[in-house]
Formats: structure tokens, C-alpha cells, sequence
């Protein structure tokens, strides 16, 4: 019993992360029908940062606003310099830029912070509390991190919610042509859009590497998780991103702590593949996507 | 009817556009005065869409004009356009399903708030159609077809517009919803400064509601006049217009 609460809490704590990205996946393919394959190093990039600020100052939170700034700048100079010259309507090219920038930002993160294994502070303690005799997996960085990405959720959602600013995003995402007959930027939209979704990128970055080791491609099985949860939160849905990324951190934990941690990666594709064949707009989609 | 008006919201000069090797718009001229509804009619074909398209900035300009009052807004980008007090609503499409009703409608008043108009415009919209009052909170996506119609007409008059485009406002409506519609298109535009482009497939209903008509065919305009004048012309209506 024990040892099923453990791994559903350490599957809870690490699907907040995935949650994270897969979130920041899906505001972008919201807005631009892109799906940023460079979002793991964009965030690999901007933890570097943030380990740099950490070890000079001192400080897990300041590490963590210089990531989350950084993310913002980055994701808008990404949309700004390479993501509109694609154009509109060619996916394509969009994926093979995605593509690109991701090889291109990881050989950077390489040259200019090393390609050696170092360690990120966590932000609190890594040790469980106790109930009694018995300590349960629950740790004070855990709490940090689900409540690190709660807020930000909770953020997203007052913007797109109760803003004029975030309403206006929503109808550039969706059709950007309406947009922009009503007055709208769309153009500044989609960039602010980019900045949010590379700063919930960010957050997810750094949130994966507190308490662990960064190198260049740490976040590479971030994104292959990332990406499944999207996908089974379906591509459309920010809720379902956040839903299909804690689901995917229960299951992965459940075969780690059931079946035995080789077979995860094998796991997150097999997630993968059974939501393409049963139910391919993912589990929050609308039905009828509105692709034309 | 009543005279043209003598200053015009929008005139178009000569204006000419089209997509890669076809002219769908070949030196038309065409205004909209203030307190007026102007039709454009023709068949399919004709250039109307593409009329309104390139006023609106979404089809660029070959040559010729565009201004609204004394502004020239020929080459502008679409949301300058609209902030400059032109609402397109474009044919069959433009309701943001996604959205709640309101939603759809703040997003027009956000435009009319920035150009100085009142704060009771999704109010006055409640007030012009009804139905929309009663499904504010719903989304947009489970109206009607008479319902998103009149949503999308009354989110461009939030905008607090000097010139609407309306691009076939009846199609796939019943005709007693068209008229419905129509009718309370009339009553807003009666005695206010609103200027109406209106262009209809469907000419004997625009008619009925136009101050103006123009004819357009392959890109031309080939006849201009009062509404009721165009109407009684046998030989015009059996060779354009299709009744």
C-alpha cells in the first residue's frame, strides 16, 4: 500500500513537469499549428542560464526568474526571426525549422556551457516527510514543483480567461484572419503567444533539473513524454496537456515501480501509439477538429 | 427612395485586384454615403467578394483607391483598416466558435471602446437581437445559422463602425430569417451614420432593403442607380441579376 501511494505521489510530482511542457507545446500548436520540436533545448538553453545565476548568487528563485525571463525573450525571438518567415500553411517546413533549431540550440548549449554532466541545486529538501514511523515520497522540492506549475496554470488561465489581452490571443489562434478584420495584432499575438509558451517551457526546464544532473540533451526524454501527453491530452486542449501530462507521469511511475524502469521509454511510445489507434484527437479534443 | 448621399463614408476608385493571372476586379468605382444601404449585386464570379476582400486590406490592391471620409487607406494592413471604422464580416464563416457568445461580442467592443465609441455596445446588440441575450454564456458554436448571422453582424457593429461590409448574409438562411434580419438591418441604419456595403447573391431581397444597387460583371460595374430603379429594369435584371 505504502509502496503504491510512493509511486502514484512520485508519478504525480513528475507529471507536473510533463504537464508543463506538454502545456507549452499545445499553446503553441494552438496558435501557430506548429509543433516545437525545439521546445526541450530552448529550455535546456534557458536552465543553463539559470544554473549560472544560481551559482552566483546563490538562490533557486532568482536561478528560476532568469529562466522564466529568459523563456520569454527566447520563445518571442524564435516566433520574431525564424518561425514567420516559414509562412502560414507550410507545416513542413515549420517541423524541419522546429527541427533544426533543436540540433542548432543543443550544439550551442554544448559549446558554450559544456558538454560535462553538472548538478542543479534543488530548490528545498529531497528528503520525504514522515507520518508517523513511516516516510512517504513526498519531498519539499515536489511541493515547490507542483506548486510552481500551479501557479503558473493558474496564470494562463486568468490571462486567456479574463483579459482582453488573452482574448484577443484566442481569437488570433483560432482564425487568424477574423482576428485581425476586428482590429486585432495577430502578428504580436502569436509572438506573445510564443513568449508564454516558451516560458511554461522554461518553468518545466528548470522544475526537471532541480536536484538532478543538466547537460546539453537532458531534456530529451522530457520531450518524448512531454510530446505523449500532449498528444493524449489531445493537441488542442491546454486542460487536456495538463491531464494527459499528470496521467503520464502516474503510468510511467506505475512501470517503474511495477514493471521495472528499462521498459519506460517503451512505455511512453506504447502511451503513444494506443491513443493514435483508439482515439487520435486525444481524450479532451473537440470533436470535429477544426483543420481545413 | 432617397437621394445619394452627398458625402461619401466609403469610395472606392478604380479599383483593380485579383489572384495570380486573373483580374477579378477590373476599375471599379463604387461609394457608400452615410445612413445608407448600397448593394452589390451580380452573379457568381463577379468580383463582389473579392470587392469587399480588397477594401478591407485582405487582397491587395493592384491600383486604384480606397479612402474612408478623407482618409486614404488604400495598401493598409486588415486590422488598420478596421480600426479605421471599416467591419468586414466575410461570408459563411467569422463567428469564433470557440468563443461564448459574449466573448465574440467583447472582442468587437474592444475595437469600438478603442475608437472612443460607447461602453453599451454589446448591450445595444443584446438590445438589437434578442436571441443573442439568451445565449450570451453558450458557446458560439451551438447557435444557429440565423443566430451566428446575426452574432457576427452584431460584433461589427460593436466595433462602432462608419462602413460595414456585409458579404452574403443570407446564404443558407431561410428566407424568413434573411428578411428578419434584413429588417433590423434597416431599422439600425435608418437616421444614423452608418454606411452599409451590402452584397447579395440573392438580388431581390438586397434590393428590397438597398437605398443603392451596383451591377457588377467579370470585375465591371455595368449599371449604378437607386434601388427601385434597378428593380423595374426588366432587361438589366434578366441579364445580371437572375429574376
Amino acid at each position: 500500500m505504502l509502496q503504491f501511494v510512493n509511486t502514484l505521489l512520485t508519478g504525480l510530482g513528475q507529471g507536473a513537469v510533463y504537464a508543463a511542457f506538454a502545456l507549452a507545446l499545445v499553446l503553441i500548436w494552438r496558435a501557430t499549428r506548429v509543433v516545437n520540436f525545439a521546445q526541450g533545448a530552448m529550455a535546456a538553453f534557458t536552465t543553463y542560464l539559470a544554473l549560472l545565476v544560481v551559482e552566483s548568487t546563490g538562490s533557486w528563485w532568482v536561478g528560476l526568474l532568469t529562466a522564466l525571463a529568459a523563456g520569454l525573450v527566447l520563445g518571442a525571438g524564435v516566433e520574431r526571426v525564424v518561425v514567420r518567415r516559414v509562412g502560414p500553411h507550410n507545416e513542413l517546413g515549420a517541423v524541419i525549422v522546429t527541427l533544426g533549431l533543436f540540433v542548432a540550440l543543443q550544439a550551442l548549449a554544448a559549446i558554450l556551457f559544456g558538454a560535462q554532466f553538472r548538478s542543479f541545486p534543488a530548490p528545498a529538501g529531497l528528503e520525504g516527510f514522515a507520518l508517523g514511523s513511516v516516510t512517504i515520497a513526498l519531498t519539499p522540492s515536489m511541493l515547490i514543483t507542483v506548486g510552481a506549475v500551479a501557479v503558473v496554470l493558474l496564470g494562463l488561465v486568468a490571462l486567456f480567461r479574463f483579459t482582453d489581452v488573452g482574448l484577443r490571443m484566442r481569437a488570433s489562434a483560432f482564425d487568424g484572419e477574423v482576428a485581425r478584420l476586428l482590429g486585432v495584432p495577430v502578428g504580436r499575438m502569436l509572438t506573445l503567444g510564443w513568449a508564454l509558451a516558451a516560458l511554461v517551457g522554461s518553468l518545466a526546464g528548470v522544475l526537471i533539473a532541480g536536484g538532478s544532473l543538466v547537460w546539453p540533451a537532458y531534456m530529451d526524454t522530457v520531450i518524448v513524454n512531454g510530446f505523449v501527453a500532449a498528444v493524449l491530452g489531445g493537441l488542442d486542449s491546454p486542460g487536456g496537456a495538463v491531464v494527459g501530462g499528470l496521467a503520464m507521469g502516474v503510468i510511467l511511475a506505475l512501470v517503474t515501480g511495477y514493471v521495472g524502469s528499462d521498459l519506460v521509454p517503451l512505455a511512453a511510445l506504447a502511451v503513444l501509439v494506443a491513443v493514435l489507434l483508439v482515439r487520435p484527437q486525444g481524450l479532451f479534443a473537440r470533436t470535429a477538429a477544426r483543420r481545413v | 427612395m432617397s437621394p445619394p448621399a452627398t458625402t461619401a463614408a466609403l469610395r472606392v476608385t478604380g479599383l483593380t485586384a485579383g489572384y495570380g493571372p486573373v483580374t477579378a476586379l477590373d476599375g471599379v468605382d463604387v461609394t457608400a454615403g452615410p445612413g445608407r444601404i448600397t448593394a452589390v449585386l451580380g452573379a457568381n464570379g463577379a468580383g463582389k467578394t473579392t470587392l469587399l476582400r480588397t477594401v478591407s486590406g485582405l487582397v491587395p490592391a493592384r491600383s486604384g483607391s480606397v479612402h474612408a471620409g478623407d482618409v486614404d487607406l488604400t495598401g493598409a494592413a486588415p486590422e488598420r483598416i478596421a480600426r479605421a471604422g471599416i467591419a468586414h464580416v466575410p461570408e459563411g464563416r467569422g463567428v469564433v466558435t470557440e468563443l461564448t457568445v459574449e466573448e465574440n461580442l467583447r472582442l468587437g467592443a474592444l475595437l469600438g471602446k478603442a475608437r472612443g465609441r460607447t461602453d453599451t455596445a454589446i448591450d445595444d446588440v443584446y438590445a438589437m437581437f434578442p436571441p443573442l441575450a439568451e445565449r450570451r454564456r453558450r458557446d458560439a458554436h451551438t447557435l444557429s445559422g440565423g443566430e451566428r448571422q446575426m452574432l457576427v453582424i452584431g460584433r461589427a457593429l460593436a466595433c462602432g463602425p462608419d462602413v460595414l461590409l456585409l458579404d452574403e448574409p443570407s446564404l443558407g438562411l431561410a428566407p424568413r430569417v434573411v428578411s428578419q434580419i434584413f429588417e433590423l438591418l434597416r431599422e439600425r441604419v435608418e437616421g444614423s451614420r452608418l454606411a452599409v456595403l451590402l452584397v447579395e447573391q440573392n438580388a431581390r431581397s438586397a434590393l428590397s432593403v438597398a437605398d443603392l444597387g451596383v451591377v457588377l460583371n467579370l470585375g465591371r460595374v455595368v449599371a449604378s442607380a437607386p434601388a427601385a430603379e434597378l428593380a423595374a429594369d426588366d432587361a438589366l435584371r434578366h441579364a445580371y441579376l437572375g429574376f
